[in-house]
């Protein structure tokens, strides 16, 4: 089957506006009547929820946190891009465009991010009114930085903690909606499957993580805010609790899942020091900008101090093999060049995988006092973590797993192939195409939910009077008795081995074999191996306590579970996907200087999943990328 | 290096709990404390035993799930870090480490060391907001905020919401986290047209969610993992007499 994506007709410049002015209006008196499921209150799904609301439709808002304002998006360092051309440095909404789809590799649909970048304007006017202290200059206007894969200076930021404020912002106009009583607000509840009726998705079921209470929530409509699944790797960026059981439950209830095998490995972490590691910390992208990248030219001088190694030494690899871009090339070619340089033996740090990122260039450029002004929770991020004071030596960085490009598919007007099912944010898959560019996942979030699907979910909900299910009909009481079975299922397996364990375990086999180089054999390995650790899982696998209780350990479980279906997915589509593009680089497909080799004629297309069972292979259904305005072009940072 | 904790446990807010002991042997003094009790949590499941609850997520001090008190003091021994920011290097081999939550009046215990910090959300949903509904907002730049107007508002945005002002507190009291997100909207022009109503709600919801009253001692403001100042308290104090006075004045919230 050809996936079809709705894209509007017309100029790619006029589509938004186009499908804004087709779109059928709900009344203000109707959409009272209306109610829908918000699951996640990330920047998309607070944003979504509030918008929503302030329409006057009836919301019901779920997450796992305990609060709203904990989602993962807090963690968000470095900024948000948006076309406001303030630095009047010839930035403009087509060059935010065109920029994205260079950076996605053009494996993205062109109109979504068109309209991502027409939309970024307003995003940036909605925070700002909203109280987010951006940073400004001293004359009272918006401060800006630069972020990879960009020659303009388009990033908004709020010291390093852009996420954390605009995740407030969205958090606090969804609070005054939880106020006025129009989202009904359930924290702690997790969402553990998807009611279908008649092919609509009409609800979800959910664990209530305080008590343990299942209960079915019934809606006209359901939208899925659930953030990315980038833990499937274990060791990420990701916070510890970020996980895909909510998008992999609607993908086994019938959601397509698209380009599961993109997902971005960011370059400036800070490498992992022993087996007991539960995360990595990212150091913002940002210090790109002012930071330079090396390792020593000679593999001897590995071992020596850094201030020892003279600069003649040292191989700034980044401005040697990309000096337009240098040490702002994009995020998947960064990483791919740091892993060459350690796997040419002169990484540094721990087990030589490492880099340095040296600021001390920029420190007799600015001084000190200026770049502890720029980054100065940055430093002591790093100097809490390791120890060592990055503005006497260098920076030790190494590439992570970060973001997913990856997630449901959905169409121009954000709904995934089973009417009813809105998903937005890092959980769907639609703008960045197969690598994320700095500072466009929180402008694609709030973009998602203050100003996309206000205006798409209208033409859904506007022929579905009268079709909201009771939260007792058959298809809630099944959808219920399977979630009471699976968690029965997970309690009485009483085997020897804890589920941390079985995801490190996943989680090294993906990183190895599925990370930031991938092969043939290398994958068709893993392909072998995961259906052996899942079969483990089931069989061995200690899950302690009880299922009426707050149980973080069952909590766990549910989601490593998931995750061995899901890591197998993400496997044979990349194992299909005979090209590199982005953040997927398969060793077989490079030029000879080593960049990405993609595959335009037999590639161009988003590969989206059908679930046929666990162990079953998927089916394969294609939506082809049309590009109507931009010319495929051979990526390129030198 | 080895330590021994004394860790609360307890079942659920309905039961009494107690201390109980565990051993956290050969540890590497670059784990964080919260590695170090994934460790720990690792044998108890191993054994079949529950393991601790605790909130944690991001563990990078940005999120605010992480709660907890160690020997002590909210989030530890250091200054300026969530709980998981502490690193083991801060603990000395034989150390004995108790661990307890946040405990509060309006912070109830869930599981072992797990809170209920919703009335901090309730105190937000009553007034931490600039009412503008989406689509309604002039351009950004027409709304010029002089750069120490923005850094000031910024310092005070930087709470996380973890609660360990209230934890540190013997009256129990919010003021801290409160005060702080009044400021954060007060000191902006944007946040001026409710200004009044802003910390009117604010101070009547935290009495009404059962925080105690501050009488400035101030271990708030060393308890804070983000270092939010006890300056913001005052000026809140100070607005909130000035919005009394002058809802007195004109019969209703300006
Ligand atoms: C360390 C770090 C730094 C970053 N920095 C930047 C940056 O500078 N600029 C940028 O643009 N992007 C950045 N990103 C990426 C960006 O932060 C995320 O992609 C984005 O915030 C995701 O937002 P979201 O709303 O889609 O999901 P999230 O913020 O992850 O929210 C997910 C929500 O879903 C809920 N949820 C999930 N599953 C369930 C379930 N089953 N039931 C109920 N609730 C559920 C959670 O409770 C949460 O509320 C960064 C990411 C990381 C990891
Ligand atoms: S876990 Fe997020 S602040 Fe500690």
């Amino acid at each position: 089957m050809e996936l079809n994506g709705n894209v509007p007709s017309g100029p790619l410049a006029q589509k938004w506006s186009e499908y804004i002015r087709h779109s059928k209006l709900v009344n203000p008196a109707n959409k009272r009547k209306f109610e829908i499921i918000v699951v996640g209150t990330g920047l998309a799904g607070s944003s979504a929820a509030a918008t929503l609301a302030e329409l006057g439709y009836k919301v019901k808002a779920y997450c796992y946190h305990d609060s709203p304002r904990r989602a993962h998006s807090v963690a968000a360092q470095g900024g948000i891009n948006a076309a406001k051309n303030y630095q009047n440095d010839g930035d403009s909404v087509y060059r935010l465009f065109y920029d994205t789809v260079k950076g996605g590799d053009f494996r993205a649909r062109e109109s979504n991010v068109h309209r991502l970048a027409e939309v970024s304007v307003s995003i940036i006017d909605q925070c700002a009114a909203q109280g987010v202290p951006f940073a400004r200059e001293y004359g009272g206007t918006l401060a800006n930085r630069s972020f990879g894969g960009a020659q303009v200076s388009r990033t908004f930021y709020a010291r390093g903690q852009t996420g954390q404020q605009l995740l407030l912002g969205a958090y606090q106009a969804l609070s005054r909606q939880i106020g006025l009583g129009a989202v009904q607000m359930f924290n702690r509840h997790e969402m553990l499957d998807l009611i279908v009726v008649n092919g609509h998705a009409k609800g979800i079921v959910t664990r209530n993580l305080a008590t343990g209470e299942i209960k079915a929530h019934t809606a006209d409509a359901v939208v899925l805010a659930t953030g990315g699944y980038g833990n499937c790797w274990n060791l990420s960026t990701y916070g510890r609790q970020s996980n895909a059981t909510a998008i992999w439950r609607a993908h086994k209830k019938g959601a397509l899942f698209a380009n599961p095998c993109y997902a971005q490995i960011h370059p400036t972490c800070i490498p992992r020091s022993g087996d007991y590691q539960s995360k990595l910390t990212l150091m913002s992208e940002s210090l790109r900008n002012d930071g330079r990248v090396w390792v020593p030219k000679r593999r001897e001088d590995c071992g020596k101090h850094p201030n020892d190694i003279p600069e003649a030494d040292r191989d700034y690899y980044l401005e040697r093999k990309y000096p337009s871009f240098g040490n702002l090339a994009p995020r998947d070619i960064s990483s791919r060049a740091a892993k060459e340089a350690c796997d040419d033996g002169r990484g540094v740090g721990p087990g030589g995988r490492g880099v340095y990122l040296d600021f001390s260039e920029a420190i007799q450029r600015l001084g000190q006092h200026k770049v502890e002004e720029r980054y100065g929770n940055l430093f002591d991020i790093y100097k809490e973590i390791t120890g060592e004071d990055a503005y006497r030596v260098p920076m030790r960085i190494y590439p992570a797993i970060h973001y997913t490009m990856g997630g449901l598919w959905v169409d121009y007007g954000l709904m995934s192939n089973l009417p009813g099912l809105f998903v937005l944010g890092e959980a769907n898959f639609s703008d960045h195409g197969a690598n994320r560019l700095g500072a466009s996942a929180l402008m694609q979030g709030l973009s998602d939910g203050y100003f996309v699907i206000p205006n798409t979910i209208n033409n859904y909900l506007a022929a579905q009077q009268e079709k909201r299910p009771a939260a007792d009909g058959v298809e809630s009481a099944q959808a219920v008795a399977d979630v009471r079975a699976g968690i029965k299922k997970l309690l009485d397996i009483n085997g020897q081995r804890t589920v941390s364990d079985f995801h490190k375990e996943l989680g090294n086999l993906l990183w190895e074999k599925c990370g930031m180089a991938r092969d043939k054999d290398g994958l068709e390995q893993a392909l072998r191996e995961i259906p052996r650790i899942r079969e483990a899982f089931w069989r061995d696998a200690k899950v302690t306590g009880e299922g009426e209780d707050l149980n973080q350990a069952l909590e766990k479980a549910g989601r490593v579970a998931d995750f061995l279906e899901l890591a197998e997915l993400i496997c044979q589509d990349a194992l299909h996907r005979e090209e590199s593009c982005g953040g997927h680089f398969r060793s077989e497909y490079q030029t000879e200087d080593g960049e990405a080799l993609r595959q335009d004629d037999k590639f161009a297309y988003v590969a989206a999943w059908e679930f046929k069972g666990v162990g079953a292979p998927p089916v394969l259904h294609k939506e082809m990328l049309n590009y109507e305005e931009v010319k495929l072009a051979t990526r390129s940072y030198k | 290096m080895n330590v021994k904790l004394k860790v609360w446990r307890q079942a659920s807010g309905q039961q009494s709990g107690g201390f109980e002991e565990y051993e956290a042997k050969e540890l590497n003094p670059n784990m964080s404390f919260l590695e170090m009790l994934d460790e720990v949590n690792e044998e108890l499941i191993q054994a079949g035993k529950e393991p601790i609850a605790f909130e944690h997520d991001c563990r990078e001090g940005i999120c605010g799930s992480c709660s907890l008190m160690i020997g002590g003091e909210p989030h530890g021994p250091e200054y300026r870090v969530a709980s998981c920011q502490t690193y083991m290097r801060s603990f000395k081999d034989g150390d004995v480490i108790t661990i307890e939550p946040f405990r509060s009046k309006a912070f109830p215990v869930l599981k072992d060391l797990v809170v209920d910090r919703s009335a901090f959300d309730r105190i937000i949903q009553a007034g931490g907001f600039i009412s503008v509904s989406t689509g309604s907002a002039p351009d950004a730049n027409s709304i010029p905020v002089p750069k120490v107007s923005a850094d000031l508002s910024m310092d005070a945005a930087a709470c996380i919401g973890c609660g360990a002002c209230v934890a540190s507190c013997k009256n129990g009291a919010a003021m801290l986290f409160a005060s702080a997100k009044a400021a954060h909207l007060n000191l902006l022009p944007q946040g001026q047209a409710e200004k009044d109503r802003r910390v009117l709600a604010i101070v009547e919801t935290m009495d009404a969610q059962g925080f105690g009253s501050c009488s400035n001692t101030y271990a708030c403001e060393s308890a804070c993992p983000k270092g939010i100042t006890v300056d913001f308290i005052a000026k809140l104090n100070r607005d909130y007499a000035l919005a009394s006075v002058r809802t007195k004045l004109l019969g209703a919230a300006a």
